[in-house]
Formats: C-alpha cells, structure tokens, sequence
C-alpha cells in the first residue's frame, strides 16, 4: 500500500524541476555551474582591501623609510637613500630596538608559561560551566577599554597602591624594596619601573597567548597522553616528549600574537615605567613632534623584518608542521 | 603458580555507576585470556586497571603477585594497545616503536635497531620513516602492537585492536596475533564486543555483564555450557528455553540452552518433535537461518548448505537431541 503512494507521488512530480526565482534563479544556476565565478565574487572586496589599503599603504611606508630628511630645512627629500637607515643604526637608536626586542621577547616567554597550565586546565579538565567560566575570564579584560586597564594598572602599581601595601602587611616591602633598588629593572615605584612595564603587557597579551594554546591542546586526543604514560614515560618526559610538541603550533602562534603586540605597542611604556623610549613611542615621537617621516618609517620597519625573522625560524623549527 | 593478573574483589565506581563491581579474576602467565562483553559491561575498564589508568575504588590487583593498586602506569611493565592506536602524530613510525625504550633511556641506536626488529616482527620492514598519516588502518594496528611488544611486557593489553578494521583484515590478524602471543610466550588481555573473536583467539574467555563476571571458561566450555541466559543468549545468540518448555523435555524446571546448529528441521510433521512455523530465512553462505515460531516461542535454527530449507510459512517439526538441551544454574 505505502509502495503504492510512493510511486503514485513519483508519477506527478517531473524529474528535473522547473527553474525558480527568474532571473536570480538562473544567477543560482550560472554560479553553480561555475564555482569559480562563486569564489571571485567572494574574494574581490577582501583581496582588494587588503591589497590596496593594507599591502599599499605597507609599501608606502617602505618607501618613505628610503627617503632622507633635510636637517636645516626640515623638508624631505624624496630621494631613494640608505641615510635613514644609517641614523636608524646610531646607538641611541640601536638601544630603543634591543630594549623593546628583549622586552618582547620576555613577556612572550612569560606569558607562555602562564597560559600553558591554563590552557590545559582548559583543554583537558574543563567541562560544562567551568568552561565557559574559562573563556569568560580569559575574555571579559578584553571587553574593556585597553586605556582603562592600563591606568587601574598605574594605580595598582603606584607607590601608595594596592601591591605597595600589600607587601607592607604581608611584612615583605624589604623584598619590594630590594626588588626596586636592582638596576635596569628596578625604580622609584614598580609603575615607573620595567618591571611594571612588564607586568601590564603580560597582563594585557595573556588572553592571545592562552587562547592559541588551549585549541592546540584541545585537538591532542587524550589517550596520546595515556599512551605515553603507558609505555613508561613519567608526567615530566609526557610533557616534553608529547604535550610540548603537539601544543608547539598553539605556543607560536600565541607568541607571534605576543611578541608582535609588544613591539609595536607605545601606550603601555609610555603610562608605565621609565623615561626610556620603545620602538612605538620613538616611531610616535619621530612622525609628530620630531616630524621626521622617514625615521618614522625605518623603525616601523623594524617589526616588520624582525617579524619576518621570526616566523621564518619557527616554520623552521617545524612549528606549523603538526598543523 | 603466581597469576599474572589477579583481582581480588575489585570494583570501581563512578559516583552511582559500578563500572566494575567486585569482581574475582585470575589471568594466568602466558594466556591468551579475552573480556567478553556488550558495551558498558566494565571489561574496558578492567583493563584501565591493570595498565594503571585507573584505580580500584576498592579492592585490590596484583600483577604477578606484586600489588598494584596507587602504582602509575609508567612504573607497569605493562603495555596496551589502544582501541584507535594512540600513535605520536609527530613522530615517525620508527620513533613511535622506540617511544617506550627511548623514555627508558636507551641509546639511540641500540633502540632503533629494536624497533626495527619489532616492525619486522608485525609484518612491517621497512616503515620506519613514515608518519603514522601515511598509512592505512591495518598498518596503524601493526605499529601499535610493535610499539607495545618493543617493550617486552609482561602483560600486553589489547583493547577491541580489531574494531577497526575489515572483516577480512580482522580474520588474517586473528590469526597472526594468536600466532604472535604463542611464539612470545606473554601474557595477552584481550577485550572484545565480539564472541566469535573471543571464541577464536582466546585460551580463556571471561563474559562481563553489568560490571560483573557472568562466566569464566574455556570457549568450548562457555559455547557449549554457558552459566546463564545472559551467556547463552550474548555468546553464540543460543535458543534460550524457558522452564517450563525444558520440563516438558527434559524433566526439569530450569533455564535451558540449545543451540541454533543442534536443532533439526523436519518438513514431514507427522511424529514427535515440537511443531513450529517458519517465520523468515536468513542465506548466510555456508547455512541458512531459520527463525521459527514454536507456539510463540520464537527459536533459531541453522541449516547448513545443501539440506532442503523450508518456505517461509511452512509448518515444519524440530527434534534435537535430549542430552544437547543445556541446563543453566539458574533456578527458575
């Protein structure tokens, strides 16, 4: 009886169906028939933001670090020269790039120690409610203003602040003190201090570093780590020998996020910590007050090669293979 | 003889759920011993606990006569071959063999040349540089037992290694796996859905149920002699009698067993023999399967190929023979 109505059904209907929708119904038709049409239409306003906005105004920059500026006149010459590049090489110079290279470099490493045992509380116990407890806390400093978190910073760290007498009650300022009275990394107070520096851009970056990391370790099928642990290796080899590696391509990619943030931020150093300058503040102080566009340009150049660097060694250290 | 794994009324428990509960067991050394059972009747969990992965709620275990309860898997010589393989995604297929010796400290070489060996020892020379993404399912599952084997454990755990893989693939490694645990002499811990794997391979099977052992035996043993309607009806799908159709037949107010093979079909029904109907025929290749309706007992017989099979609908009559109807412990 039901095979009846099925075939009964089947008289009725035609095998091929009546185009629809007119004209747009053979646009559906044309874009099904060439999926490359498809694949234009989606990809030109991107391609060509990207192209002329961003890749343009890149190579604008590029240029401009080519050109000199004429220290009696204060003109700029658009002459093709290396002289820039010359004065970009003068120690004082030279300091601003290393401080904020090495800067970078430790808040990377920092932050990527904080994150991992977050991240793997994340990835591998988290269930339920405390996972989106996870992602609202590594998520919600993000939904507040940058400038805001840093000045609660400034006030955090202040002489009279929260951590001053935190250490005070806890009997500790003698560690505080003697902390503060290194050189380089100490100051008059830990908000005009690298340490400070230091402390609000690992806070600030963090939650680009944990995120990374927790999606690496999220794809490691649980039973690698059973397995490892199976065939005689202790929690400390398990971690080197696998966790380490599969969650490698998390950790890179974190620190690029990391790493490239703080070399091209001047808010941070500028409202926390010393007088001495970062490659984004000499980049702000050359193209306004200085009004030198080309030095402007060569040390925004900077991050841009040492970024180039960087992703070079980790795909050749075979961090993106086990993606 | 010291067991090589002994339990000692074991459980564990996951909140409410008795995953494994009190369970007795001897395994003894150089046994191909299987964990027979439906999905969630505790035999993969067994096995967690005798590789370390997880620990008895209460109870103990011992692996050749030493206590293993609160011992971490690393310090077991005990290695598992993983349902899915478990295989380093980063590393090659050499480097997965020689895991558990290179974490042991053995020198780089000295491991190699063992995990060589290990991959001939699976079929496999030559495969050493390959990523595990490289190969197919079966090779996986060869890989794993070398990564296990290398090590030369004193229990090797296998859990549903074959489930993977296809039927003919499944049939050809029964074969070299049994081959395999004779010609090394370890002690094989085999966990199966399957009974006709059990049935095959195994030296001992142990049927779980509910967290528990319902039988443990020989395969012919638990075939031919299961203990309950669980056995009888998981082990073999048996015709399952009730008490009252066994005291008819055998004089006894029991549970009986029979098996599909030892019942006869009968188109002549004139006779004695149990009068039933033909409700539908299954050609399985080498025999056919009847499902019959004996005056709403519902039985199985399997005919083998060549004998004439009757129509669906046919009024047929069964005989077997008294002494193959089994008796089951269970009282009525």
């Amino acid at each position: 009886m039901s095979v009846q109505a099925v075939s009964g059904t089947s008289n009725v209907a035609a095998a091929i169906l009546p185009r629809r929708g007119g004209l747009a119904g053979s646009f559906s038709d044309l874009l099904w028939r060439k999926p490359g049409l498809l694949l234009f239409l989606m990809l030109a306003p991107p391609l060509l933001w990207l192209g002329v906005v961003y890749i343009g105004s890149l190579i604008a920059l590029l240029a401009q670090s080519f050109f000199s500026i004429d220290e009696f006149s204060g003109l700029i010459s658009r002459e093709l020269t290396l002289k820039t590049y010359g004065d970009l090489l003068q120690a004082v110079n030279l300091d601003i790039i290393v401080r904020t290279v090495t800067m970078a470099a430790v808040v990377t490493l920092a932050s990527a120690i904080i994150a991992f045992p977050i991240a793997y509380y994340a990835a591998r116990y988290a269930r339920g409610t405390w996972k989106a407890l996870f992602y609202l806390g590594v998520m919600l400093p993000l939904w507040s203003s940058y400038l805001v978190k840093i000045y609660a910073w400034k006030l955090i760290l202040a002489k009279e602040g929260i951590l001053t007498w935190l250490f005070a009650k806890l009997h500790l300022s003698w560690l505080l003190d003697s902390w503060l009275s290194l050189p380089v990394i100490g100051g008059n107070s830990l908000s005009v201090s690298f340490t400070g520096t230091f402390i609000v851009f690992v806070y600030v970056w963090l939650p680009f570093m944990i995120l990374p990391i927790q999606a690496a370790l999220e794809r490691v099928p649980g039973n690698l780590v059973e397995a490892s642990s199976d065939l005689g290796a202790s929690p400390r080899q398990t971690f080197r020998n696998v966790l380490f590696p599969l969650a490698l391509p998390g950790i890179v990619a974190g620190s690029i996020f990391t790493f490239s943030l703080t070399l091209g931020d001047y808010i941070i150093p500028q409202i926390i910590g010393t007088s001495r300058l970062f490659i984004g503040q000499a980049v702000y102080a050359q193209q306004g007050t200085a009004g030198n566009i080309p030095l402007a340009a060569a040390f925004t150049v900077v991050p841009v090669v040492i970024m180039g660097f960087y992703l070079w060694g980790a795909k050749r250290m075979g961090a993106f293979d086990a993606l | 003889m010291t067991p090589a794994v002994a339990f000692q009324k074991t459980s564990r428990h996951f909140g409410a759920v008795r995953a494994v509960d009190a369970v007795d067991l001897e395994i003894k050394p150089g046994e191909f011993f299987a964990m027979l059972g439906p999905s969630g009747s505790g035999k993969t969990t067994c096995l967690r606990l005798i590789a370390g992965f997880e620990q008895p709620t209460s109870g103990s275990i011992s692996i050749f006569g030493e206590r293993a309860e609160g011992v971490p898997p690393y310090r077991r010589n005990v290695n598992t071959v993983f349902q899915d393989y478990a295989l380093f995604p980063h590393l090659n297929v050499l480097d997965n063999v020689a895991y558990g010796l290179m974490v042991k400290g053995v020198g780089k070489d000295e491991r190699h040349r063992a995990a060589e060996d290990a991959l001939k020892l699976v079929q496999l020379p030559g495969y050493g540089g390959r990523k595990p993404s490289q190969l197919s399912g079966g090779q996986r599952q060869r890989v794993a037992l070398a990564r296990a084997l290398v090590n030369k454990p004193k229990v090797l755990l296998l859990d549903e290694p074959l489930g993977a893989l296809d039927l003919k693939l499944r049939e050809s490694m029964q074969e070299e796996l049994k081959q395999l645990q004779k010609a090394l002499g370890i002690t094989f811990v085999f966990v199966t859905h399957d009974q006709g794997e059990a049935l095959s391979m195994a030296d001992r099977v142990a049927v779980f149920n509910d967290g528990r052992i319902m039988q443990v035996g020989a395969p012919e043993e638990i075939y031919q002699r299961p203990a309950s309607r669980f056995v009888a009806d998981f082990v073999g799908s048996s015709n399952v009698l009730p008490p009252d159709f066994v005291q008819r037949y055998a004089g006894q107010h029991r549970w009986g067993s029979l098996r599909p093979e030892q019942i006869r079909v009968r188109s002549d029904t004139s006779g004695d023999g149990v009068a039933a109907r033909v409700v539908s025929r299954h050609y399985l290749g080498a025999a056919t399967k009847l499902s019959l309706d004996a005056n709403g007992l519902r039985l199985h017989a399997t005919l083998p190929s060549g004998t004439a099979v009757p129509e669906d609908g046919a009024h047929v009559m069964l005989t077997f023979n008294r002494d193959q109807l089994h008796l089951m412990e269970e009282q009525a």
